[in-house]
């Protein structure tokens, strides 16, 4: 388990935009590095995101290297009705981990 | 006579001009630590949260057990220590608490933890003054601290002062010098990529200079940054900062 923040209002209008903002503390190490002994440094980064809204599937997101340490996603999504945010990722061990968020619309 | 008197007005100007070094970023860095959601520092917040609320150590305490607000506390370090008759710095008496108070191990220097507990603390202090008081028995600390500032060191012969009291604003490959004010510590480097002390941020100034760095929690660390704290007076505390 790594440690995330997501910030999401807690209330948004009916058919209106809202911004989804993650942080992840992962150090998406790139592969291409050495360490002080001249060992290859194994990859090891995030490399898919799925964000669902009531099943909805609202965005999926292949990650390749190059991208900072912790990195920060952020996209918008637009709820006709309340309900859970369910965001996935994948790093390279394989490990899965799922959080989630509740949205109320009024 | 024409050069102690640039020399004078240039020590006016820094005295009235304090900069933080949120003003010598680039726009994206700033954006960066204006919105707690995007600034990666919080990640270490939320550690030092946790560990904040934990009971640990043979005496099973928790810092929230004894410490209701730390409201402004952070603005003041490195404060003296009657004690132990010397200052200490924040991330030492966060050590010292554990140790003393809830009969724990040390946590590591520069470990997440700890970085984690300081930014904690430190974001309490957010927006508010540096208060860091040289009166009474801190002042030879003080002075020492300010030497040490002074004195040229390393194979590159130069002191702290050169760069950032002489040369701030101006550009050392390409970045603009900032003033070297401790007031978003602990922060997030965009270079490190992750979260790291102001001790670091000296051994990484002295490794630069090409000299010997201080060692770990050594007196001359807290001597500096006590001088440092001083210096930046009057500048709000910006922990967890992001700079480059």
């Amino acid at each position: 388990m790594v440690r995330v923040l997501i910030s999401v209002p807690k209330r948004v209008k009916r058919g209106e935009a809202f911004d989804v903002k993650l942080l992840i503390s992962h150090p998406m190490e790139s592969g291409q590095r050495r360490d002080a002994m001249g060992e290859a440094i194994p990859r090891d980064i995030i490399n898919s995101f799925v964000c669902t809204y009531n099943d909805d599937e609202v965005l999926r997101a292949d990650l390749f290297p190059a991208i900072a340490a912790n990195p920060f996603l952020s996209f918008a999504v637009t709820a006709e009705q309340s309900g859970t945010l369910t965001m996935t990722f994948i790093d390279d061990h394989g490990v899965v981990q799922t959080e989630t968020a509740s949205v109320t619309v009024e | 006579m024409i050069w102690r008197l640039a020399f004078a007005t240039m020590l006016v100007l820094a005295a009235a001009d304090k900069r933080s070094g949120y003003q010598d970023a680039s726009p994206e860095t700033r954006a960066m630590q204006d919105d707690d959601a995007s600034n990666p520092g919080f990640l270490w917040v939320q550690q030092g949260e946790t560990l904040w609320a934990e009971r640990t150590g043979n005496a099973g305490r928790s810092c929230a057990d004894c410490h209701a607000s730390i409201r402004g506390v952070a603005a003041r370090y490195p404060v003296f220590d009657a004690r132990l008759g010397r200052p200490i710095t924040l991330a030492q008496r966060i050590q010292q608490c554990r140790v003393e108070r809830q009969g724990a191990g040390p946590l590591a220097p520069d470990s997440d933890a700890l970085l984690g507990l300081t930014a904690y603390v430190g974001l309490q202090s957010r927006g508010m003054p540096i208060q860091v008081s040289i009166d009474g028995p801190a002042r030879p600390f003080y002075e020492a601290g300010k030497a040490l500032f002074e004195t040229r060191q390393g194979q590159f012969n130069l002191s702290c002062a050169q760069c950032h009291d002489g040369l701030a604003g101006q550009r050392l490959a390409g970045s603009v010098i900032p003033q070297g004010h401790p007031n978003g510590y602990p922060e997030y480097r965009l270079e490190w990529q992750g979260m790291g002390s102001l001790e670091r941020r000296i051994r990484n100034c002295m490794i630069g200079v090409r000299a010997e760095p201080f060692a770990a929690d050594s007196p001359e660390l807290a001597d500096l940054e006590l001088y440092l704290g001083w210096r930046a007076n009057g500048l709000d505390v910006e922990t967890p900062a992001v700079r480059p």
